[in-house]
């Protein structure tokens, strides 16, 4: 590849990063902003992030949403690893096809669509079985499943980059194809999996759509309190909310992005040393 | 943590049961015999241990994922009641224990009757169409620049590509509210310059609904093309320019066909999700910005007419999987390359 980009490209390349990032920094910048007037500039203040503190509202269904993001990303990265590993390494086996298609769809599947086909599942479920009532536990469900497909193809690429000369190595030596998993290739494992926990914690954290349909009242999570805040119009407390999310979530995805750069550098230390 | 010692062990006394390979076993303690049965249980574990790996995933996605669909069908052919839930049985069995079954394909007519749902769903077509080919305009070109530069500056690059890609997307939403709203960033400048003497609706109108869309999903646009591009080899476009081809002709004639794959796994990423959207015509758009996931929040929530909105959901479904498909298609293809 060449180091010289052209010029047109180039210039293309800043006004997309500048249409992605502008809107976010003037977000944040008027959560800063004194007058309560958005578009006047009334000087520097941080009474709007003090506010939040006090909003009952506000702190219960972030609570909440971040009880349903820990309780779905463990779920979603043990299943989607299972996923992972059963795709990677079981060539053939009935279903493949099926768990294959499964995992793709949510990419692509409207979340509206997804969010109403689970609700009417929930309500005959309810019906039927008396279980699951709409709430803290019908959300993490319904989180789990889409969150199991992220999880399953990011797993599922670093899986197959596996050199897998140890774990033969250990079964050689006796262990069983479990232990000798366990032992050798899921240590060099554990980046990617930090990284699939954290970016299902922020899908978990950011979904409106599924949320809203597989609810039910008294349990409202921050996006959708701050979806009825919108509708209203722009307003400074929730300009100090969204910078708040804004500012967690892109610390999360910058420590999973640099897990997944640092076990990326480390297997090619490694790799290097094998050839030594 | 102890049935999992305990399947590995089983694991272990079959490597030695086989004969294959005599070790000393690894604990102490009383040797179990080896009775018939446990080395039948044993044989089973081998043959059919990896279920226990995939049937969780997979009877998980079934039950949760799937079979949904399979409910929205059934209540798509109930009727409406006032009752919770609110539709009626398809199936029920009457005091003299005769079986009552009753499908109703009401919903479905209705759906061809009142035109406000074929309208909506072609207008949401029209609108993620314009949209994709925006975001290939934009994203192509950006792609290309990122996977021309070097592989540290890419990394980078990439990075600050995906960080909005995870960043709340109702968020983000709001966010662009802030610059084109009626007192936004983007009027003041204007008027700040001289350009306009007075602000520009761009808020409520279907503009928005299109710088929204591409806004948010230009992520998804880049990330697949920039895959392809990164892959392809170079010395072609070198080959051509030896045999005398411009570089506009070296890249419609070898860039953009063998980035083929990109493109469309790219668009498909933006266009079938953007003809389901719901938040930005609800926040950005206007009263005549009607895509099909404002008429089925609406149906849903608004008028809970449970049956139609599921009739809306399977209809649309239908008319989606064959774009999902063609995705499908083209990811795993690009996964084996």
């Amino acid at each position: 590849m060449q180091d010289r980009v052209p010029p047109l490209l180039l210039s293309v390349l800043c006004l997309g990063i500048a249409i992605l990032y502008l809107p976010i920094i003037v977000l944040i910048g008027y959560s800063f902003n004194a007058s309560s007037l958005v578009s006047v500039w009334g000087g520097l203040t941080t009474s709007w992030y003090t506010q939040l503190l006090h909003n009952d509202q506000i702190l219960d269904a972030a609570w909440l949403s971040l009880e349903i993001g820990v309780v779905v990303s463990t779920a979603a990265v043990i299943l989607g690893t299972l996923a992972a590993i059963s795709l990677v390494r079981f060539k053939n086996f009935r279903g493949r096809l099926l768990l294959t298609g499964m995992v793709n769809a949510p990419l692509v599947m409207p979340e509206i669509i997804t969010g109403i086909t689970q609700l009417l599942l929930f309500v005959s479920m309810l019906h039927v079985f008396a279980w699951p009532h709409r709430g803290f536990t019908t959300i993490v469900i319904a989180h789990v499943a889409f969150c199991t497909a992220y999880v399953t193809i990011t797993m599922q690429s670093r899986l197959q980059t596996v050199d897998r000369s140890l774990e033969e190595a250990a079964m050689d030596l006796g262990s069983g194809p479990v232990r000798a998993f366990l032992d050798t290739t899921l240590p060099g494992l554990v980046p990617a999996l930090t990284s699939s926990w954290l970016l299902s914690f922020t899908l978990s954290l950011d979904d409106l759509v599924i949320s809203s349909f597989v609810s039910g009242p008294g349990a409202s999570t921050l996006p959708m309190v701050i979806f009825s805040k919108v509708k209203l119009g722009v307003s400074p407390d929730v300009n100090a909310l969204a910078s708040l999310i804004i500012a967690a979530v892109g610390a999360c995805v910058l420590l999973a992005g640099y897990l997944m750069r640092r076990s990326e550098q480390q297997r090619l230390k490694d790799a290097q040393l094998a050839e030594q | 943590m102890q049935r999992g010692d305990a399947g590995i062990d089983e694991t272990q006394t079959l490597a030695a049961a086989d004969g294959s390979r005599p070790r000393r076993p690894r604990r102490h303690g009383p040797v179990f015999a080896r009775s018939h049965a446990r080395v039948c249980a044993v044989n089973w574990f081998k043959r059919h241990g990896k279920w226990l790996i995939i049937s969780p995933p997979l009877l998980y996605l079934l039950v949760f994922f799937l079979i949904p669909f399979a409910f929205a069908l059934k209540i798509s052919l109930a009727d409406t009641a006032l009752r919770v839930p609110p539709f009626t049985d398809i199936l029920s069995v009457t005091p003299d224990s005769h079986i009552h079954f009753t499908l109703n394909l009401g919903n479905f007519q209705y759906l061809f009757a009142d035109e406000v749902y074929g309208l909506s769903y072609l207008y949401s077509l029209k609108t993620a169409f314009f949209s994709t080919l925006v975001c290939l305009g934009l994203g192509y070109p950006m792609a290309y620049a990122i996977a021309r530069t070097s592989k540290s500056t890419q990394s980078i690059l990439l990075l600050v590509i995906i960080l909005p890609f995870w960043t709340s997307f109702l968020l983000r939403v709001y966010a662009l509210e802030g610059i084109i709203r009626e007192n936004g960033l983007l009027n003041e400048a204007l008027l700040w310059l001289g350009i306009i003497h007075q602000p520009l609706q761009i808020m409520r109108t279907t503009l928005a609904v299109y710088l929204g869309i591409i806004y948010t999903y230009l992520p998804f646009m880049v990330l697949p093309l920039f895959a392809t591009l990164e892959k392809l080899d170079h010395s072609l476009l070198e080959a051509a320019a030896d045999l005398g081809s411009p570089p506009w002709r070296a890249f419609f004639d070898v860039t953009l066909p063998l980035s083929m794959p990109g493109v469309i796994a790219g668009s498909m990423l933006v266009f079938i999700p953007a003809i389901g959207e719901f938040v930005i015509p609800t926040l950005l758009g206007g009263p005549d910005n009607l895509m099909i996931g404002r008429v089925l929040w609406d149906e849903f929530f608004g008028n809970r007419d449970w049956p139609v909105a599921s009739a809306v959901a399977i209809a649309f479904l239908v008319l989606l999987v064959g774009p999902i498909a063609l995705y499908q298609h083209y990811s795993t293809k690009q996964l084996e390359s």
